[in-house]
């Protein structure tokens, strides 16, 4: 993992630069690092010199104990069992292993877990009960200001944070699983916060019932891999101010909202599904002042408003499916440099609600089921453009009163005017190429 | 009034119409179910077609059913019975017979498809329920303008006026005035202007109980506090009684009144 992590960092790092000066020193300051890292990580595995055995019946009976004897990098094994602990303080690097999932049970007292040291793994721990307060942020496990953590295979259940870090980077976070038993937006935290951290990995995590899933303020370079966000009070995954990140074959189910980017450059989405985002404010993606971002290979499925985008610059959204959704897109505000092509918008109730000029925005070789054209030529793509903004869209934006005749005759009927010949929607939004056949998406084996 | 009834319930069924429609119903449901195994769905696309189709069958089939049976009516008249039964019995026979065709032919896929094991069950019945009530509501009315129009031709023309009225023009000024009028505050407006279209009304009622009604945002959060209480239900549904109910008053006063 090591080094597949320095890698990732490497790429993501050298991506877009054209001075070859910064590159060069960029690199060297990279290996170095990549270096030290493997280096350390290596030493953990190899001189491990002791282990301290924490139970219920062994000489060290609690976890603070077996820290505070503990020499660094030293393991501290813990025992099945449940141990009535908060504010544990991990200050030197340490490897802590429960055996038999043990319960750390904050029985709401405050904190439980803090790390304020690099180098700390936590791995098979049961942590719950965390207090919840209104005017401190306590967290299951907090790091401070640290580094090459690896929190894995834990289950954190009834907090107000589960995981959060704090000005720390370069770090693991796999394989938890996290249950907020949020019940209200205003009395609960989210299920991984990121606020001032690089470089983090967080991969097969399971998160529900917290406000938002994962929340990143200001966490530039992660990857979030193979998540499963679901039953959120407002986001499954929340990005403010957060750059050059990357999140990949996530599924976003039932959350207040699915994803809100916001606020954020050079954000990666490949391969996620957003699903059964259902009711009257909610959507699979929100999108706010977003710049220079890829849309690739996901699926939106039975969301009321698929992507919900307001003021974004250069985005290419390819090879998404969107099914099943109210509205498919609904675009606010200016947009410019975007390109949709090769998407499947199968069987939504709108597939495009659109209130500004088209500007330099391009819809190509998409796969529209409304689109009732034929191809003479057999090249698999319509001879007739095709014009996603039906009338009733473009009423319906104007005057949103106006979405109770939804599904009625005199509805049906004038949209059907309006394709034969469009006098009120835009006439330059359309899809000139549309594709006669769903796109097969590629979405290449796990 | 029974025997009229059951007299006019036997002749249309004799006529074969009611067979025909029993029939279209049956196929349109066992096609809708095929194609899209989904019960909700079917639910949804099976609103379009009732909420066209049922007022169309409803008006056309009373209208034709009044000036067609004329000469018997007038033979009834010569007889020691209330006007009021004679015109009550027909118009009863004509309804429920329709009604009857409606609720057996998309009842009866359905069922076959497993509707008692589907959660899709309320809204089905609502739907069946609101087309019922459109039928009585559109018969009723056809029989008024039967009745006020000794013309057939002029008849036909109102019939096919309202029917066009209340299912499409209706829908236009209503997208008219709400345009127009987009700066004001216009949900209640909307509210209280769906009252004054049964198919409009049936339309909403059926569009609230299911899952798209989270497209409806803003005006359907107004339009769902009310009908989404019991008070907003039974509001609707009497207001889709006082549809039936005042027809059938007038039908019965005109028909005291009326010189044969």
């Amino acid at each position: 993992m090591p080094r597949w992590y320095g890698h990732q960092e490497f790429l993501v790092h050298t991506s877009g630069l054209s001075n070859p000066e910064l590159l060069k020193m960029l690199l060297q300051k990279h290996i170095l690092d990549i270096f030290i890292f493997a280096l350390s990580t290596l030493f953990v595995g190899q001189l491990r010199a002791d282990t301290i055995e924490v139970c219920a019946t062994c000489p060290v009976t609690t976890l603070q104990a077996g820290i505070d004897q503990a020499s660094p990098y030293d393991t501290v094994q813990v025992a099945a069992g449940t141990y009535p602990e908060y504010n544990i303080v991990i200050n030197k690097p340490l490897y802590l292993l429960g055996i038999g999932q043990p319960i750390i049970d904050g029985e709401n007292k405050g904190e439980i877990v803090q790390i304020t040291s690099d180098s700390v793994t936590l791995d098979g721990f049961v942590i719950r009960h965390v207090e919840t307060s209104y005017t401190k942020d306590h967290a299951a496990i907090r790091i401070i200001k640290s580094r090459d953590f690896i929190l894995q295979n834990l289950i954190l259940e009834d907090f107000l944070f589960g995981i959060y870090l704090q000005k720390s980077h370069h770090g693991i976070i796999r394989n938890n699983y996290l249950n907020g038993h949020a019940t209200n937006e205003f009395g609960s935290g989210n299920g991984i916060h990121l606020w001032y951290a690089q470089h983090v990995l967080i991969e097969g995590n399971e998160i529900e019932q917290a406000r938002d899933g994962i929340y990143f303020e200001f966490a530039d370079s992660c990857v979030i891999r193979n998540n499963y966000s679901h039953h959120n009070i407002r986001y499954g995954l929340h990005f403010m101010f957060s750059n050059h990140d990357q999140y990949e074959r996530n599924t976003f189910e039932q959350n207040g909202a699915g994803v809100a980017v916001m606020f954020s450059k050079h954000i990666d989405m490949r391969h996620n599904t957003f699903m059964n985002n259902w009711g009257a404010s909610s959507y699979g993606l929100l999108l706010k002042e977003i710049n220079d971002a890829e849309i690739i290979g996901n699926k939106f499925i039975k969301n009321t408003i698929g992507i919900n985008v307001e003021g974004t610059n250069r985005i290419n959204y390819q090879n998404n499916e969107f099914k099943d959704n109210g509205w498919a897109l609904k675009i606010r505000g200016a947009i410019y440099t975007n390109v949709f092509t090769k998407n499947n918008f199968l069987h939504n109730s709108f597939d495009l609600s659109y209130n500004s000029n088209l500007n330099d925005n391009v819809f190509e070789k998409n796969y529209w089921s409304n689109y009732t054209g034929y191809d003479l030529d057999r090249d698999g793509l319509g001879d007739v453009p095709f014009r996603p903004v039906n009338l009733f869209s473009y009423i319906v934006n104007k005057t949103p009163e106006t979405i109770i005749l939804l599904r009625s005759l005199f509805m049906d009927l004038i949209d059907f005017s309006e394709k034969v010949s469009p006098v009120f929607t835009p006439d330059n939004l359309m899809d000139p190429t549309p594709l006669m056949k769903p796109f097969q998406s590629d979405l290449p084996p796990d | 009034m029974g025997k009229i009834l059951k007299y006019s319930f036997f002749d249309l069924m004799r006529s074969r119409w009611s067979y025909v429609y029993f029939i279209f119903y049956l196929a349109l449901g066992f096609m809708l179910l095929f194609l899209n195994n989904d019960l909700s769905k079917a639910v949804i696309t099976m609103m379009n077609v009732i909420i066209v189709l049922v007022p169309l069958i409803g008006t056309i089939f009373g209208i034709m059913y009044y000036y067609n049976s004329r000469e018997f009516t007038e033979l009834l008249l010569a007889q020691p019975i209330k006007r009021s039964n004679i015109f009550l019995g027909q118009y009863l026979g004509v309804a429920v017979s329709l009604s009857l065709s409606l609720v057996l032919g998309l009842g009866i896929p359905f069922v076959l498809y497993g509707l008692f094991q589907s959660n899709a069950i309320w809204d089905f019945s609502l739907l069946l329920i609101t087309g019922a009530f459109l039928t009585f509501i559109f018969t009723a009315l056809a029989f008024n303008i039967a009745l006020s129009n000794e013309n057939k031709i002029k008849g036909f023309g109102y019939a096919v006026l309202l029917w066009l009225f209340m299912a499409v023009i209706f829908d236009g000024l209503f997208l008219l005035t709400l345009v127009m009028f987009e700066q004001y505050p216009l949900d209640k407006f909307s509210l209280i202007a769906t009252m004054f279209n049964p198919i409009d009304l049936s339309r909403i009622l059926i569009l609230l109980k299911l899952d798209i009604s989270a497209l409806l945002g803003y005006t359907g959060a107004v339009f769902k506090q009310f009908f989404g209480t019991n008070l907003g239900l039974f509001t609707s549904l009497g207001v889709l009684v006082l549809w039936t109910v005042l027809p059938v008053w007038r039908l019965v006063w005109v028909s005291k009144k009326k010189d044969f």
